[in-house]
């Protein structure tokens, strides 16, 4: 790879590139799907390519290829520093990167058991024993469950003199029960919603989600939703979320929002900019002071975890926002040095055929002092709202609408009937500055949401978001009515 | 580009190296490129050429898939190597109906060199000219202006071969001022049939006459829908339920509608992959030949679309829509959807609404409900109060919980002309007019 990587660099520097990388990324990935207990998909894939990127005159251009023949290095080479000159054609400030970033180092995911070790009869076994134990459970017409493993070997290097190698491996896995019943579709996933939940490790945590020991109360779950009450209708209420819906609230109303270049303009054109202005660092009451959020890309079984980003920036841990306070942002080199700061290293590309945009890592709410059951028996009346269904928010992060796949109506201190079609809405800085509540470390999770979009053209991200149940104060609840 | 010849030689090498057992083969090489800008400059700007080869091998009812982007000898060797790991392992499959045998395709036109040798200079000229406009009004310019060329082919080894050649163009901007903004999109095969510059200056009088929107309280309004706002309804309705796989899981909209008029009769709603007013393709990723499918007809709802798999279970043919053998799991998809044009102009649409809402799109929509594809959703880029038949004043952005079925329920006007819009890189089209809508109702807004 050393050849090919200076090969590309010298090809660019010798073009007239101010500062050029490169990375080459070689992504393995296993997914097996099942439906029904029929094995829809048994799938090996391999991706294989190289990226470049080049600055000419202060602006970018970026070319990438499957073919890592020497002669297509060059081409490839060649075409991104046309690409800058075109872009430089309609340039606003030309790009500053600040101080050279000059990294060295391997890294690779901490793991016990090498998923790609494990055989493919022992990964059906999981999946086959839940569909089997969902199957148990009349009126659960669909019964789906995935697993799929990812090895990602990626070498970065810049014309700084950095030169990085990386394996992250990621573990994701999970089983759906939808019920359907006259005119009604009820759905209970686990661990999470979409099919799954995803980690940075091995193959240990399938053992430790216990996928069948699961499988037949979501189904159950799935069939008592269906003839379950319908959530209350525009009122506003107490609501306690459990800890993956926090993890989503967390990603779209705060992990979006303070992505500066999407704050700065970069992403006008699709996903919206954000309500946190630059006049609000350092000033905003973004949340209630029990509203901890931190971003790392460090802390284990993390989606966003990883030895350097795809700057070349060692991974590190930031403040987001502290006791409320809004203060701080996700950045790469050149947002920062726009604010007079140094990047905390969040640029990551989907893969070798993208550019690295600035992406969530772990943007985790810190956990607090309730345990749930104390926090439930501190509810006069409010809905418990667990595991998310829809989610919708709009493209300043202001206006949000979240549905949920299951509730309970809570009633002096207590979990009472179950709720179907769930729906609370609200204003991100309002909603925050309502948290009452926060539950503690032993309620705290680490989940992955390895379906994040941003960009054009479209990348999908694999981000991280640690949280625990919390309390929120006078929501608007139930905005669909049946 | 690979060529005919050569995706041709490189399919039958596959089929070759997996011996005697069924196996099927599909390639998709691509070579695309995006200016992104924002500002009023260029910040992002990429070219990308990928090859995908997805293999899948049969060994009696056992499947086994494998995936790759190397076209070397020793990755087409590992390639079916995996596929055959996989096939030994998987357990039968009841519902796959084996490989198809060949079939005749129809020749379609989507291909246009001069889209396909489009420069990355002749992309920044176009965005330049119009962020200058933005500009020189004091306004911020962002878009994305992308040309690409696709080659799909499907072989396998019951003597199908079936390739084709497209390119796809699309330019999109937004233009923003302090509090408004206002946005246009163009897309097709050729690059040269999309009116960068008018798209342009409509985006930036869009956004002119948008500023300084007032607050107005959500309900049920009379709507009148752009041919953008009419794309997100037609693209959801086909996602959650158009394909027969949601209806045989009792998860689509068209469940408690077959064969009722569901919908206006002014609604009529088909997919027609060899239509030349969309972006055509003869085959789906089974070789199978596509057909015309009418979803809905003057209201009534008619037939989903169906794959091979699908076909077998509800005792229909296959018409042609099956995804790419990974997408299995989403079954058939609509992917060239047309939405009939009827016999007004958006003037006229505006002028006979005494109180409505005037929205040119929805963003970031969302299901809440499937089997009556209730969608959540904002609106955003340019939401017109209209009084006595004229856009009054800007309004703030609305957020919109609302049953699409419900809604095409309650057209009363359909616009006589057509947009094709198509997703970034050209792979998926619909072609719809604008729409006025009786009443739709607004749950929130934003700040």
């Amino acid at each position: 790879m050393k050849t090919l990587i200076d090969r590309a660099l010298n090809t660019v520097q010798m073009g007239g590139a101010q500062y050029a990388d490169i990375r080459i990324v070689d992504t393995q990935t296993e997914t097996i799907r099942v439906k029904n207990g029929v094995v829809e998909s048994l799938n090996a894939s391999e991706s294989i390519g190289f990226g470049i990127r080049v600055l000419v005159d202060g602006a970018w251009g970026f070319s990438s290829s499957h073919d890592l023949r020497p002669e297509e290095i060059e081409r490839v080479s060649r075409e991104s520093l046309v690409i800058a000159r075109a872009s430089a054609r309609v340039r606003g400030e030309p790009v500053n990167l600040g101080s050279p970033v000059t990294s060295r180092g391997s890294y690779m995911t901490p793991i016990k058991i090498d998923p790609f070790r494990v055989s493919l009869e022992e990964k059906l076994d999981v999946l086959l024993a839940a569909d089997r134990e969902m199957d148990r459970v009349e009126t659960v017409k669909i019964r789906q469950g995935n697993l799929i493993f990812i090895r990602e070997k990626k070498w970065f290097a810049n014309t700084e003199g950095a030169m990085i190698e990386q394996i992250i491996i990621e573990t994701g896995g999970g089983i759906v029960a939808t019920a359907v019943a006259e005119g009604e579709v009820q759905t209970r996933s686990y661990p999470t919603s979409f099919g799954r939940q995803q980690v940075t490790a091995g193959w240990e945590v399938v053992s430790d989600w216990d996928l069948s020991g699961n499988a037949e109360r979501i189904a159950y779950e799935a069939r008592a939703l269906l003839t379950a009450d319908p959530c209350p209708t525009d009122t506003t209420t107490t609501v306690i979320l459990g800890s993956d819906q926090v993890a989503l609230q967390v990603h779209e109303s705060c992990g979006h929002p303070i992505e500066l270049d999407r704050v700065l303009g970069s992403e006008a054109a699709y996903a919206g900019t954000s309500f946190l202005t630059l006049d609000k660092l350092g000033h905003l009451r973004y949340g209630s002071d029990l509203v901890n959020i931190t971003a790392d890309s460090v802390r284990p079984l993390g989606l966003g975890t990883f030895g350097w980003d795809d700057e070349g920036i060692p991974a590190q841990s930031s403040p987001i926002v502290k006791n409320g306070l809004f203060v701080g942002y996700l950045m790469s080199r050149e947002t920062a040095f726009r604010l007079g700061k140094v990047s905390n290293g969040c640029m990551r590309a989907s893969s070798w055929n993208r550019i690295p945009l600035i992406r969530m890592t772990n943007v985790s709410l810190e956990p607090g002092t309730w345990a749930l059951e104390d926090l439930i028996e501190d509810t006069d009346s409010g809905i418990y709202m667990e595991t998310n269904r829809s989610w919708s928010i709009d493209d300043k992060r202001y206006n949000f609408q979240f549905g949920t796949e299951m509730g309970y109506e809570i009633k002096n201190g207590k979990l009472g009937r179950m709720l179907r079609n769930c729906t609370y809405t609200g204003i991100t800085p309002d909603f925050w500055n309502s948290c009452d509540g926060v539950c503690n470390l032993k309620h705290w999770t680490m989940w992955g949401t390895p379906n994040c979009g941003k960009g054009q053209p479209s990348q999908i991200a694999h981000t991280g978001h640690g949280a625990a149940p919390a309390r929120f104060g006078n929501i608007r609840v139930g905005v669909y009515k049946q | 580009m690979l060529g005919q010849k050569k995706a041709e030689s490189l399919c039958k090498d596959v089929l070759y190296r997996a011996g005697s057992d069924p196996i099927e083969v599909v390639l998709v090489f691509e070579d695309q490129s995006l200016t992104r800008f924002a500002n009023n400059a260029i910040h992002q700007n990429v070219t990308e050429r990928n090859a995908t080869l997805i293999v899948r091998v049969l060994r009696g009812k056992r499947i086994g898939l494998a995936t790759s982007n190397r076209l070397d000898g020793h990755g087409l060797d590992k390639l079916v190597s995996r596929a055959h790991t996989n096939a030994q392992v998987s357990p039968e499959d009841p519902d796959y109906p084996g490989l198809p045998g060949p079939a005749e395709y129809k020749p379609v036109k989507a291909f246009d060199p001069h889209t396909a040798e489009y420069s990355p200079e002749a992309r920044a000229r176009a965005v330049a000219q119009g962020c200058r406009l933005a500009w020189e009004k004091g306004l911020n310019g962002s878009g994305t202006f992308s040309t690409a060329t696709h080659e799909i082919a499907v072989a396998n080894s019951r003597g199908v071969f079936a390739y084709t050649a497209r390119t796809g163009a699309d330019f999109q901007t937004i233009i923003m001022s302090e509090d408004s903004s206002g946005r246009e999109h163009g897309s097709g095969f050729r690059v040269d049939d999309i009116p960068i510059d008018s798209l342009f200056r409509e985006a930036i009088r869009k956004a002119e006459h948008a500023r300084h929107p007032r607050e107005i309280a959500s309900g049920e309004y009379r709507v009148v829908l752009t041919s953008y706002a009419v794309e997100d309804l037609l693209n959801m309705l086909n996602y959650h339920g158009m394909g027969a796989q949601s209806l045989l899981e009792g998860r689509s909209w068209m469940n408690d509608r077959m064969g009722m008029e569901a919908m206006s009769k002014l609604i009529s709603i088909w997919d027609d992959a060899l239509n030349p007013e969309g972006v055509p393709v003869p085959f789906d990723f089974e070789g199978v030949p596509k057909q015309r499918v009418d979803m809905v007809r003057k209201g009534v709802v008619t037939s989903p679309v169906h794959d091979r798999i699908t076909g077998r279970k509800m005792g229909q043919t296959s018409t042609g829509h099956a995804l790419l053998p990974t997408l299995r799991s989403l079954g058939p998809m609509a992917t060239n959807l047309f939405m009939a044009p009827g016999s007004s102009s958006i003037q006229e649409m505006i002028r006979t609404t005494r109180r409505g809402l005037y929205i040119s799109r929805f963003w970031y929509t969302r299901l809440v409900h499937p089997r009556d594809c209730v969608i959540t959703g904002m609106t955003r880029d340019g939401l017109f109060m209209i009084k006595d038949g004229e856009l009054a004043y800007p309004v703030k952005n609305l957020r919109f919980t609302q049953s699409y079925v419900d809604a095409l329920a309650n057209v009363d006007r359909a616009g006589r002309d057509t947009r094709l819009l198509t997703n970034e890189f050209g792979g998926y089209a619909v072609r719809v007019p604008a729409l006025r809508i009786n009443k739709f109702r607004f749950t929130g807004s934003t700040v």
